[in-house]
């Protein structure tokens, strides 16, 4: 899967969670999610949830941990598909 | 003490949403029982309900998407008419990132069976499959009790008492009077009060199985809901919200409010399953109690009463129900108030009739009528004699006291007494 599809797959599910919609719009891989995007920390189990069912893979909680921007998840979601 | 008034009111129910079309559905009987297909899927004996129409539509005038994200049915009604009341006394709603809190303003809004949709779809079914870390992250702010008003809190930055109460089918009553109490005390200024129900199977279901829902009009669902009637054979399920803002009169005279009317007493008590109460049937004693004292606390007595907003659910209890009143307010059948039911055009809602059927009762006072009570053109043999009450078709009459009651499973009463604002 390419790269571009990925980003755009995860920004999709990301997108509906946050409450700052322009800086979705404005995404790039830096964009950190909780702090651009406003997403309500609680809102992370379900943001994993959802990579999970789309990408077909299983994320750990240390893993999901360590995924603070848009570039974070791009980047373990590759090793795993 | 302080006097305290109802400056703004919000309203979904299953015959009109906003007060517009709720007045317009009142003054022309339009019914909002509806053939549910989901009820015959699963094969309940009453195949009709009241449930509030094209909700989907209105919700991005009210929430954002991020929001929807965790709001069930009886948050977003919740949502739904505590805004249009916040907006209809001429308040602001805040900015949603903003630091103003509404210091002096708190919210108490009941429920029957909260969050049953999100129990019986997603919490229930998870759970029995060993999903549990799959449920995700909104499960218990969609199922805790106090959902409606946790999310209403934060809808409108309320920052005094945020509160959801419980008493059956007395829940939206209940919340109004709470609230009433509250500011008269000098707690807060304005409250949003009222009660809230969904519509799913799972909650009605119960009814079902206990027999107390009609099944016998399945194939006309306008004429299912028969208060007062000689035919009528158990109650029709309903959902939605009704919400008053209740403010002390300092408060909605300093800042030049609109007053729709004044609450001059109020009584909540229990016929504590005795004397003839039980979980199901209500304590004519305690019934009687509780319009007395409503009327004590309001300083007057019952041959001041223009009008009745009945509990009168369409069963057995109707007749008891007009006894009760006839006795608690002293007035016999030839010389008794205006009596109708808001239940005939929109079934129980439950923890909301109470709440829906006060914002009937204010709109009433306010623009001085009373709508036909449907349904009941052949009168119970015991209510015949106050046949001359019962509003059969609806009629401009500038009435000024209305006495409103609910009574609920487990034997609690609440009355409230409403003056129209002159």
């Amino acid at each position: 899967m390419e790269d571009k599809e990925i980003f755009d797959k995860i920004v999709g599910i990301i997108g509906p969670f946050a409450k700052n919609k322009e800086n979705v719009a404005n995404v790039s891989d830096g964009s950190n999610i909780l702090k651009d995007f406003e997403v309500n920390s609680s809102r992370l189990v379900d943001i994993i949830l959802a990579l999970e069912d789309e990408f077909d893979i299983e994320i750990s909680d240390e893993e999901a941990e360590k995924i603070e921007t848009i570039g974070d998840a791009v980047n373990l979601i590759k090793e795993k598909v | 003490m302080r006097r305290v008034v109802v400056t703004g009111l919000g309203v979904i129910a299953p015959n009109g949403h906003g007060l517009e079309e709720f007045e317009n559905a009142l003054r022309k009987s339009v019914s909002g029982i509806r053939f549910i297909d989901k009820l015959a899927e699963l094969k309940f004996g009453c195949q009709v309900g009241g449930i509030p129409e094209s909700v989907e539509n209105k919700l991005p005038n009210y929430f954002t998407e991020e929001e929807l994200l965790a709001m069930n049915e009886g948050m977003i009604y919740t949502g739904i008419a505590g805004i249009d009341a916040w907006k209809d006394a001429g308040l602001n709603v805040p900015e949603k990132n903003g630091d103003v809190v509404n210091w002096d303003a708190g919210c108490a809004v009941g429920v029957g069976l909260g969050g049953m949709d999100t129990i019986s779809e997603k919490l229930i079914p998870k759970i029995a499959a060993g999903k549990v870390r799959r449920m995700g992250s909104t499960m218990v702010e969609q199922c805790m009790t106090s959902a409606i008003t946790a999310k209403l809190s934060g809808l409108l930055a309320l920052g005094n008492q945020v509160t959801t109460n419980s008493s059956a089918c007395n829940t939206g009553t209940e919340a109004i009077v709470d609230s009433y109490n509250r500011i008269k005390f000098g707690l807060a200024d304005k409250m949003l009060a009222g009660g809230a129900e969904g519509s799913s199977p799972y909650t009605w279901g119960g009814f079902d199985g206990m027999k107390v829902l009609c099944s016998d009009f399945n194939d006309t669902p306008q004429e299912a809901s028969r208060p007062m009637s000689e035919s009528a054979g158990g109650f029709i399920p309903g959902s939605g919200c009704g919400i008053l803002l209740l403010e002390s009169l300092e408060s909605a005279e300093k800042r030049g409010a609109r007053i729709y009317a004044e609450i001059i007493g109020s009584s909540l008590n229990c016929g504590g399953h005795r004397m003839g109460g039980s979980m199901t049937a209500p304590n004519p004693t305690s019934v009687q109690n509780c319009i007395k004292n409503a009327m004590n606390e309001a300083g007057i007595t019952g041959d001041q009463v223009d009008a009745i907003n009945g509990h009168l659910t369409a069963t057995m209890a109707d007749p008891i129900e007009v006894d009760n009143w006839s006795k608690g307010l002293n007035r016999s059948a030839d010389n008794f108030p205006y009596i109708n039911s808001t239940k005939s055009l929109i079934g129980h809602c439950l923890g909301a009739a109470g709440s829906i059927e006060s914002v009937a009762s204010v709109l009433q006072l306010h623009k001085g009528f009373v709508h036909k009570s449907l349904n009941c053109e052949d009168l119970h043999e015991k209510i015949q004699p106050y046949a001359k009450s019962v509003v059969q078709e609806t009629k401009d009459v500038d009435i000024k006291i209305l006495a409103k009651a609910s009574f609920g499973f487990g034997d609690v009463n609440g009355c409230i007494i409403y003056k129209k604002w002159d």
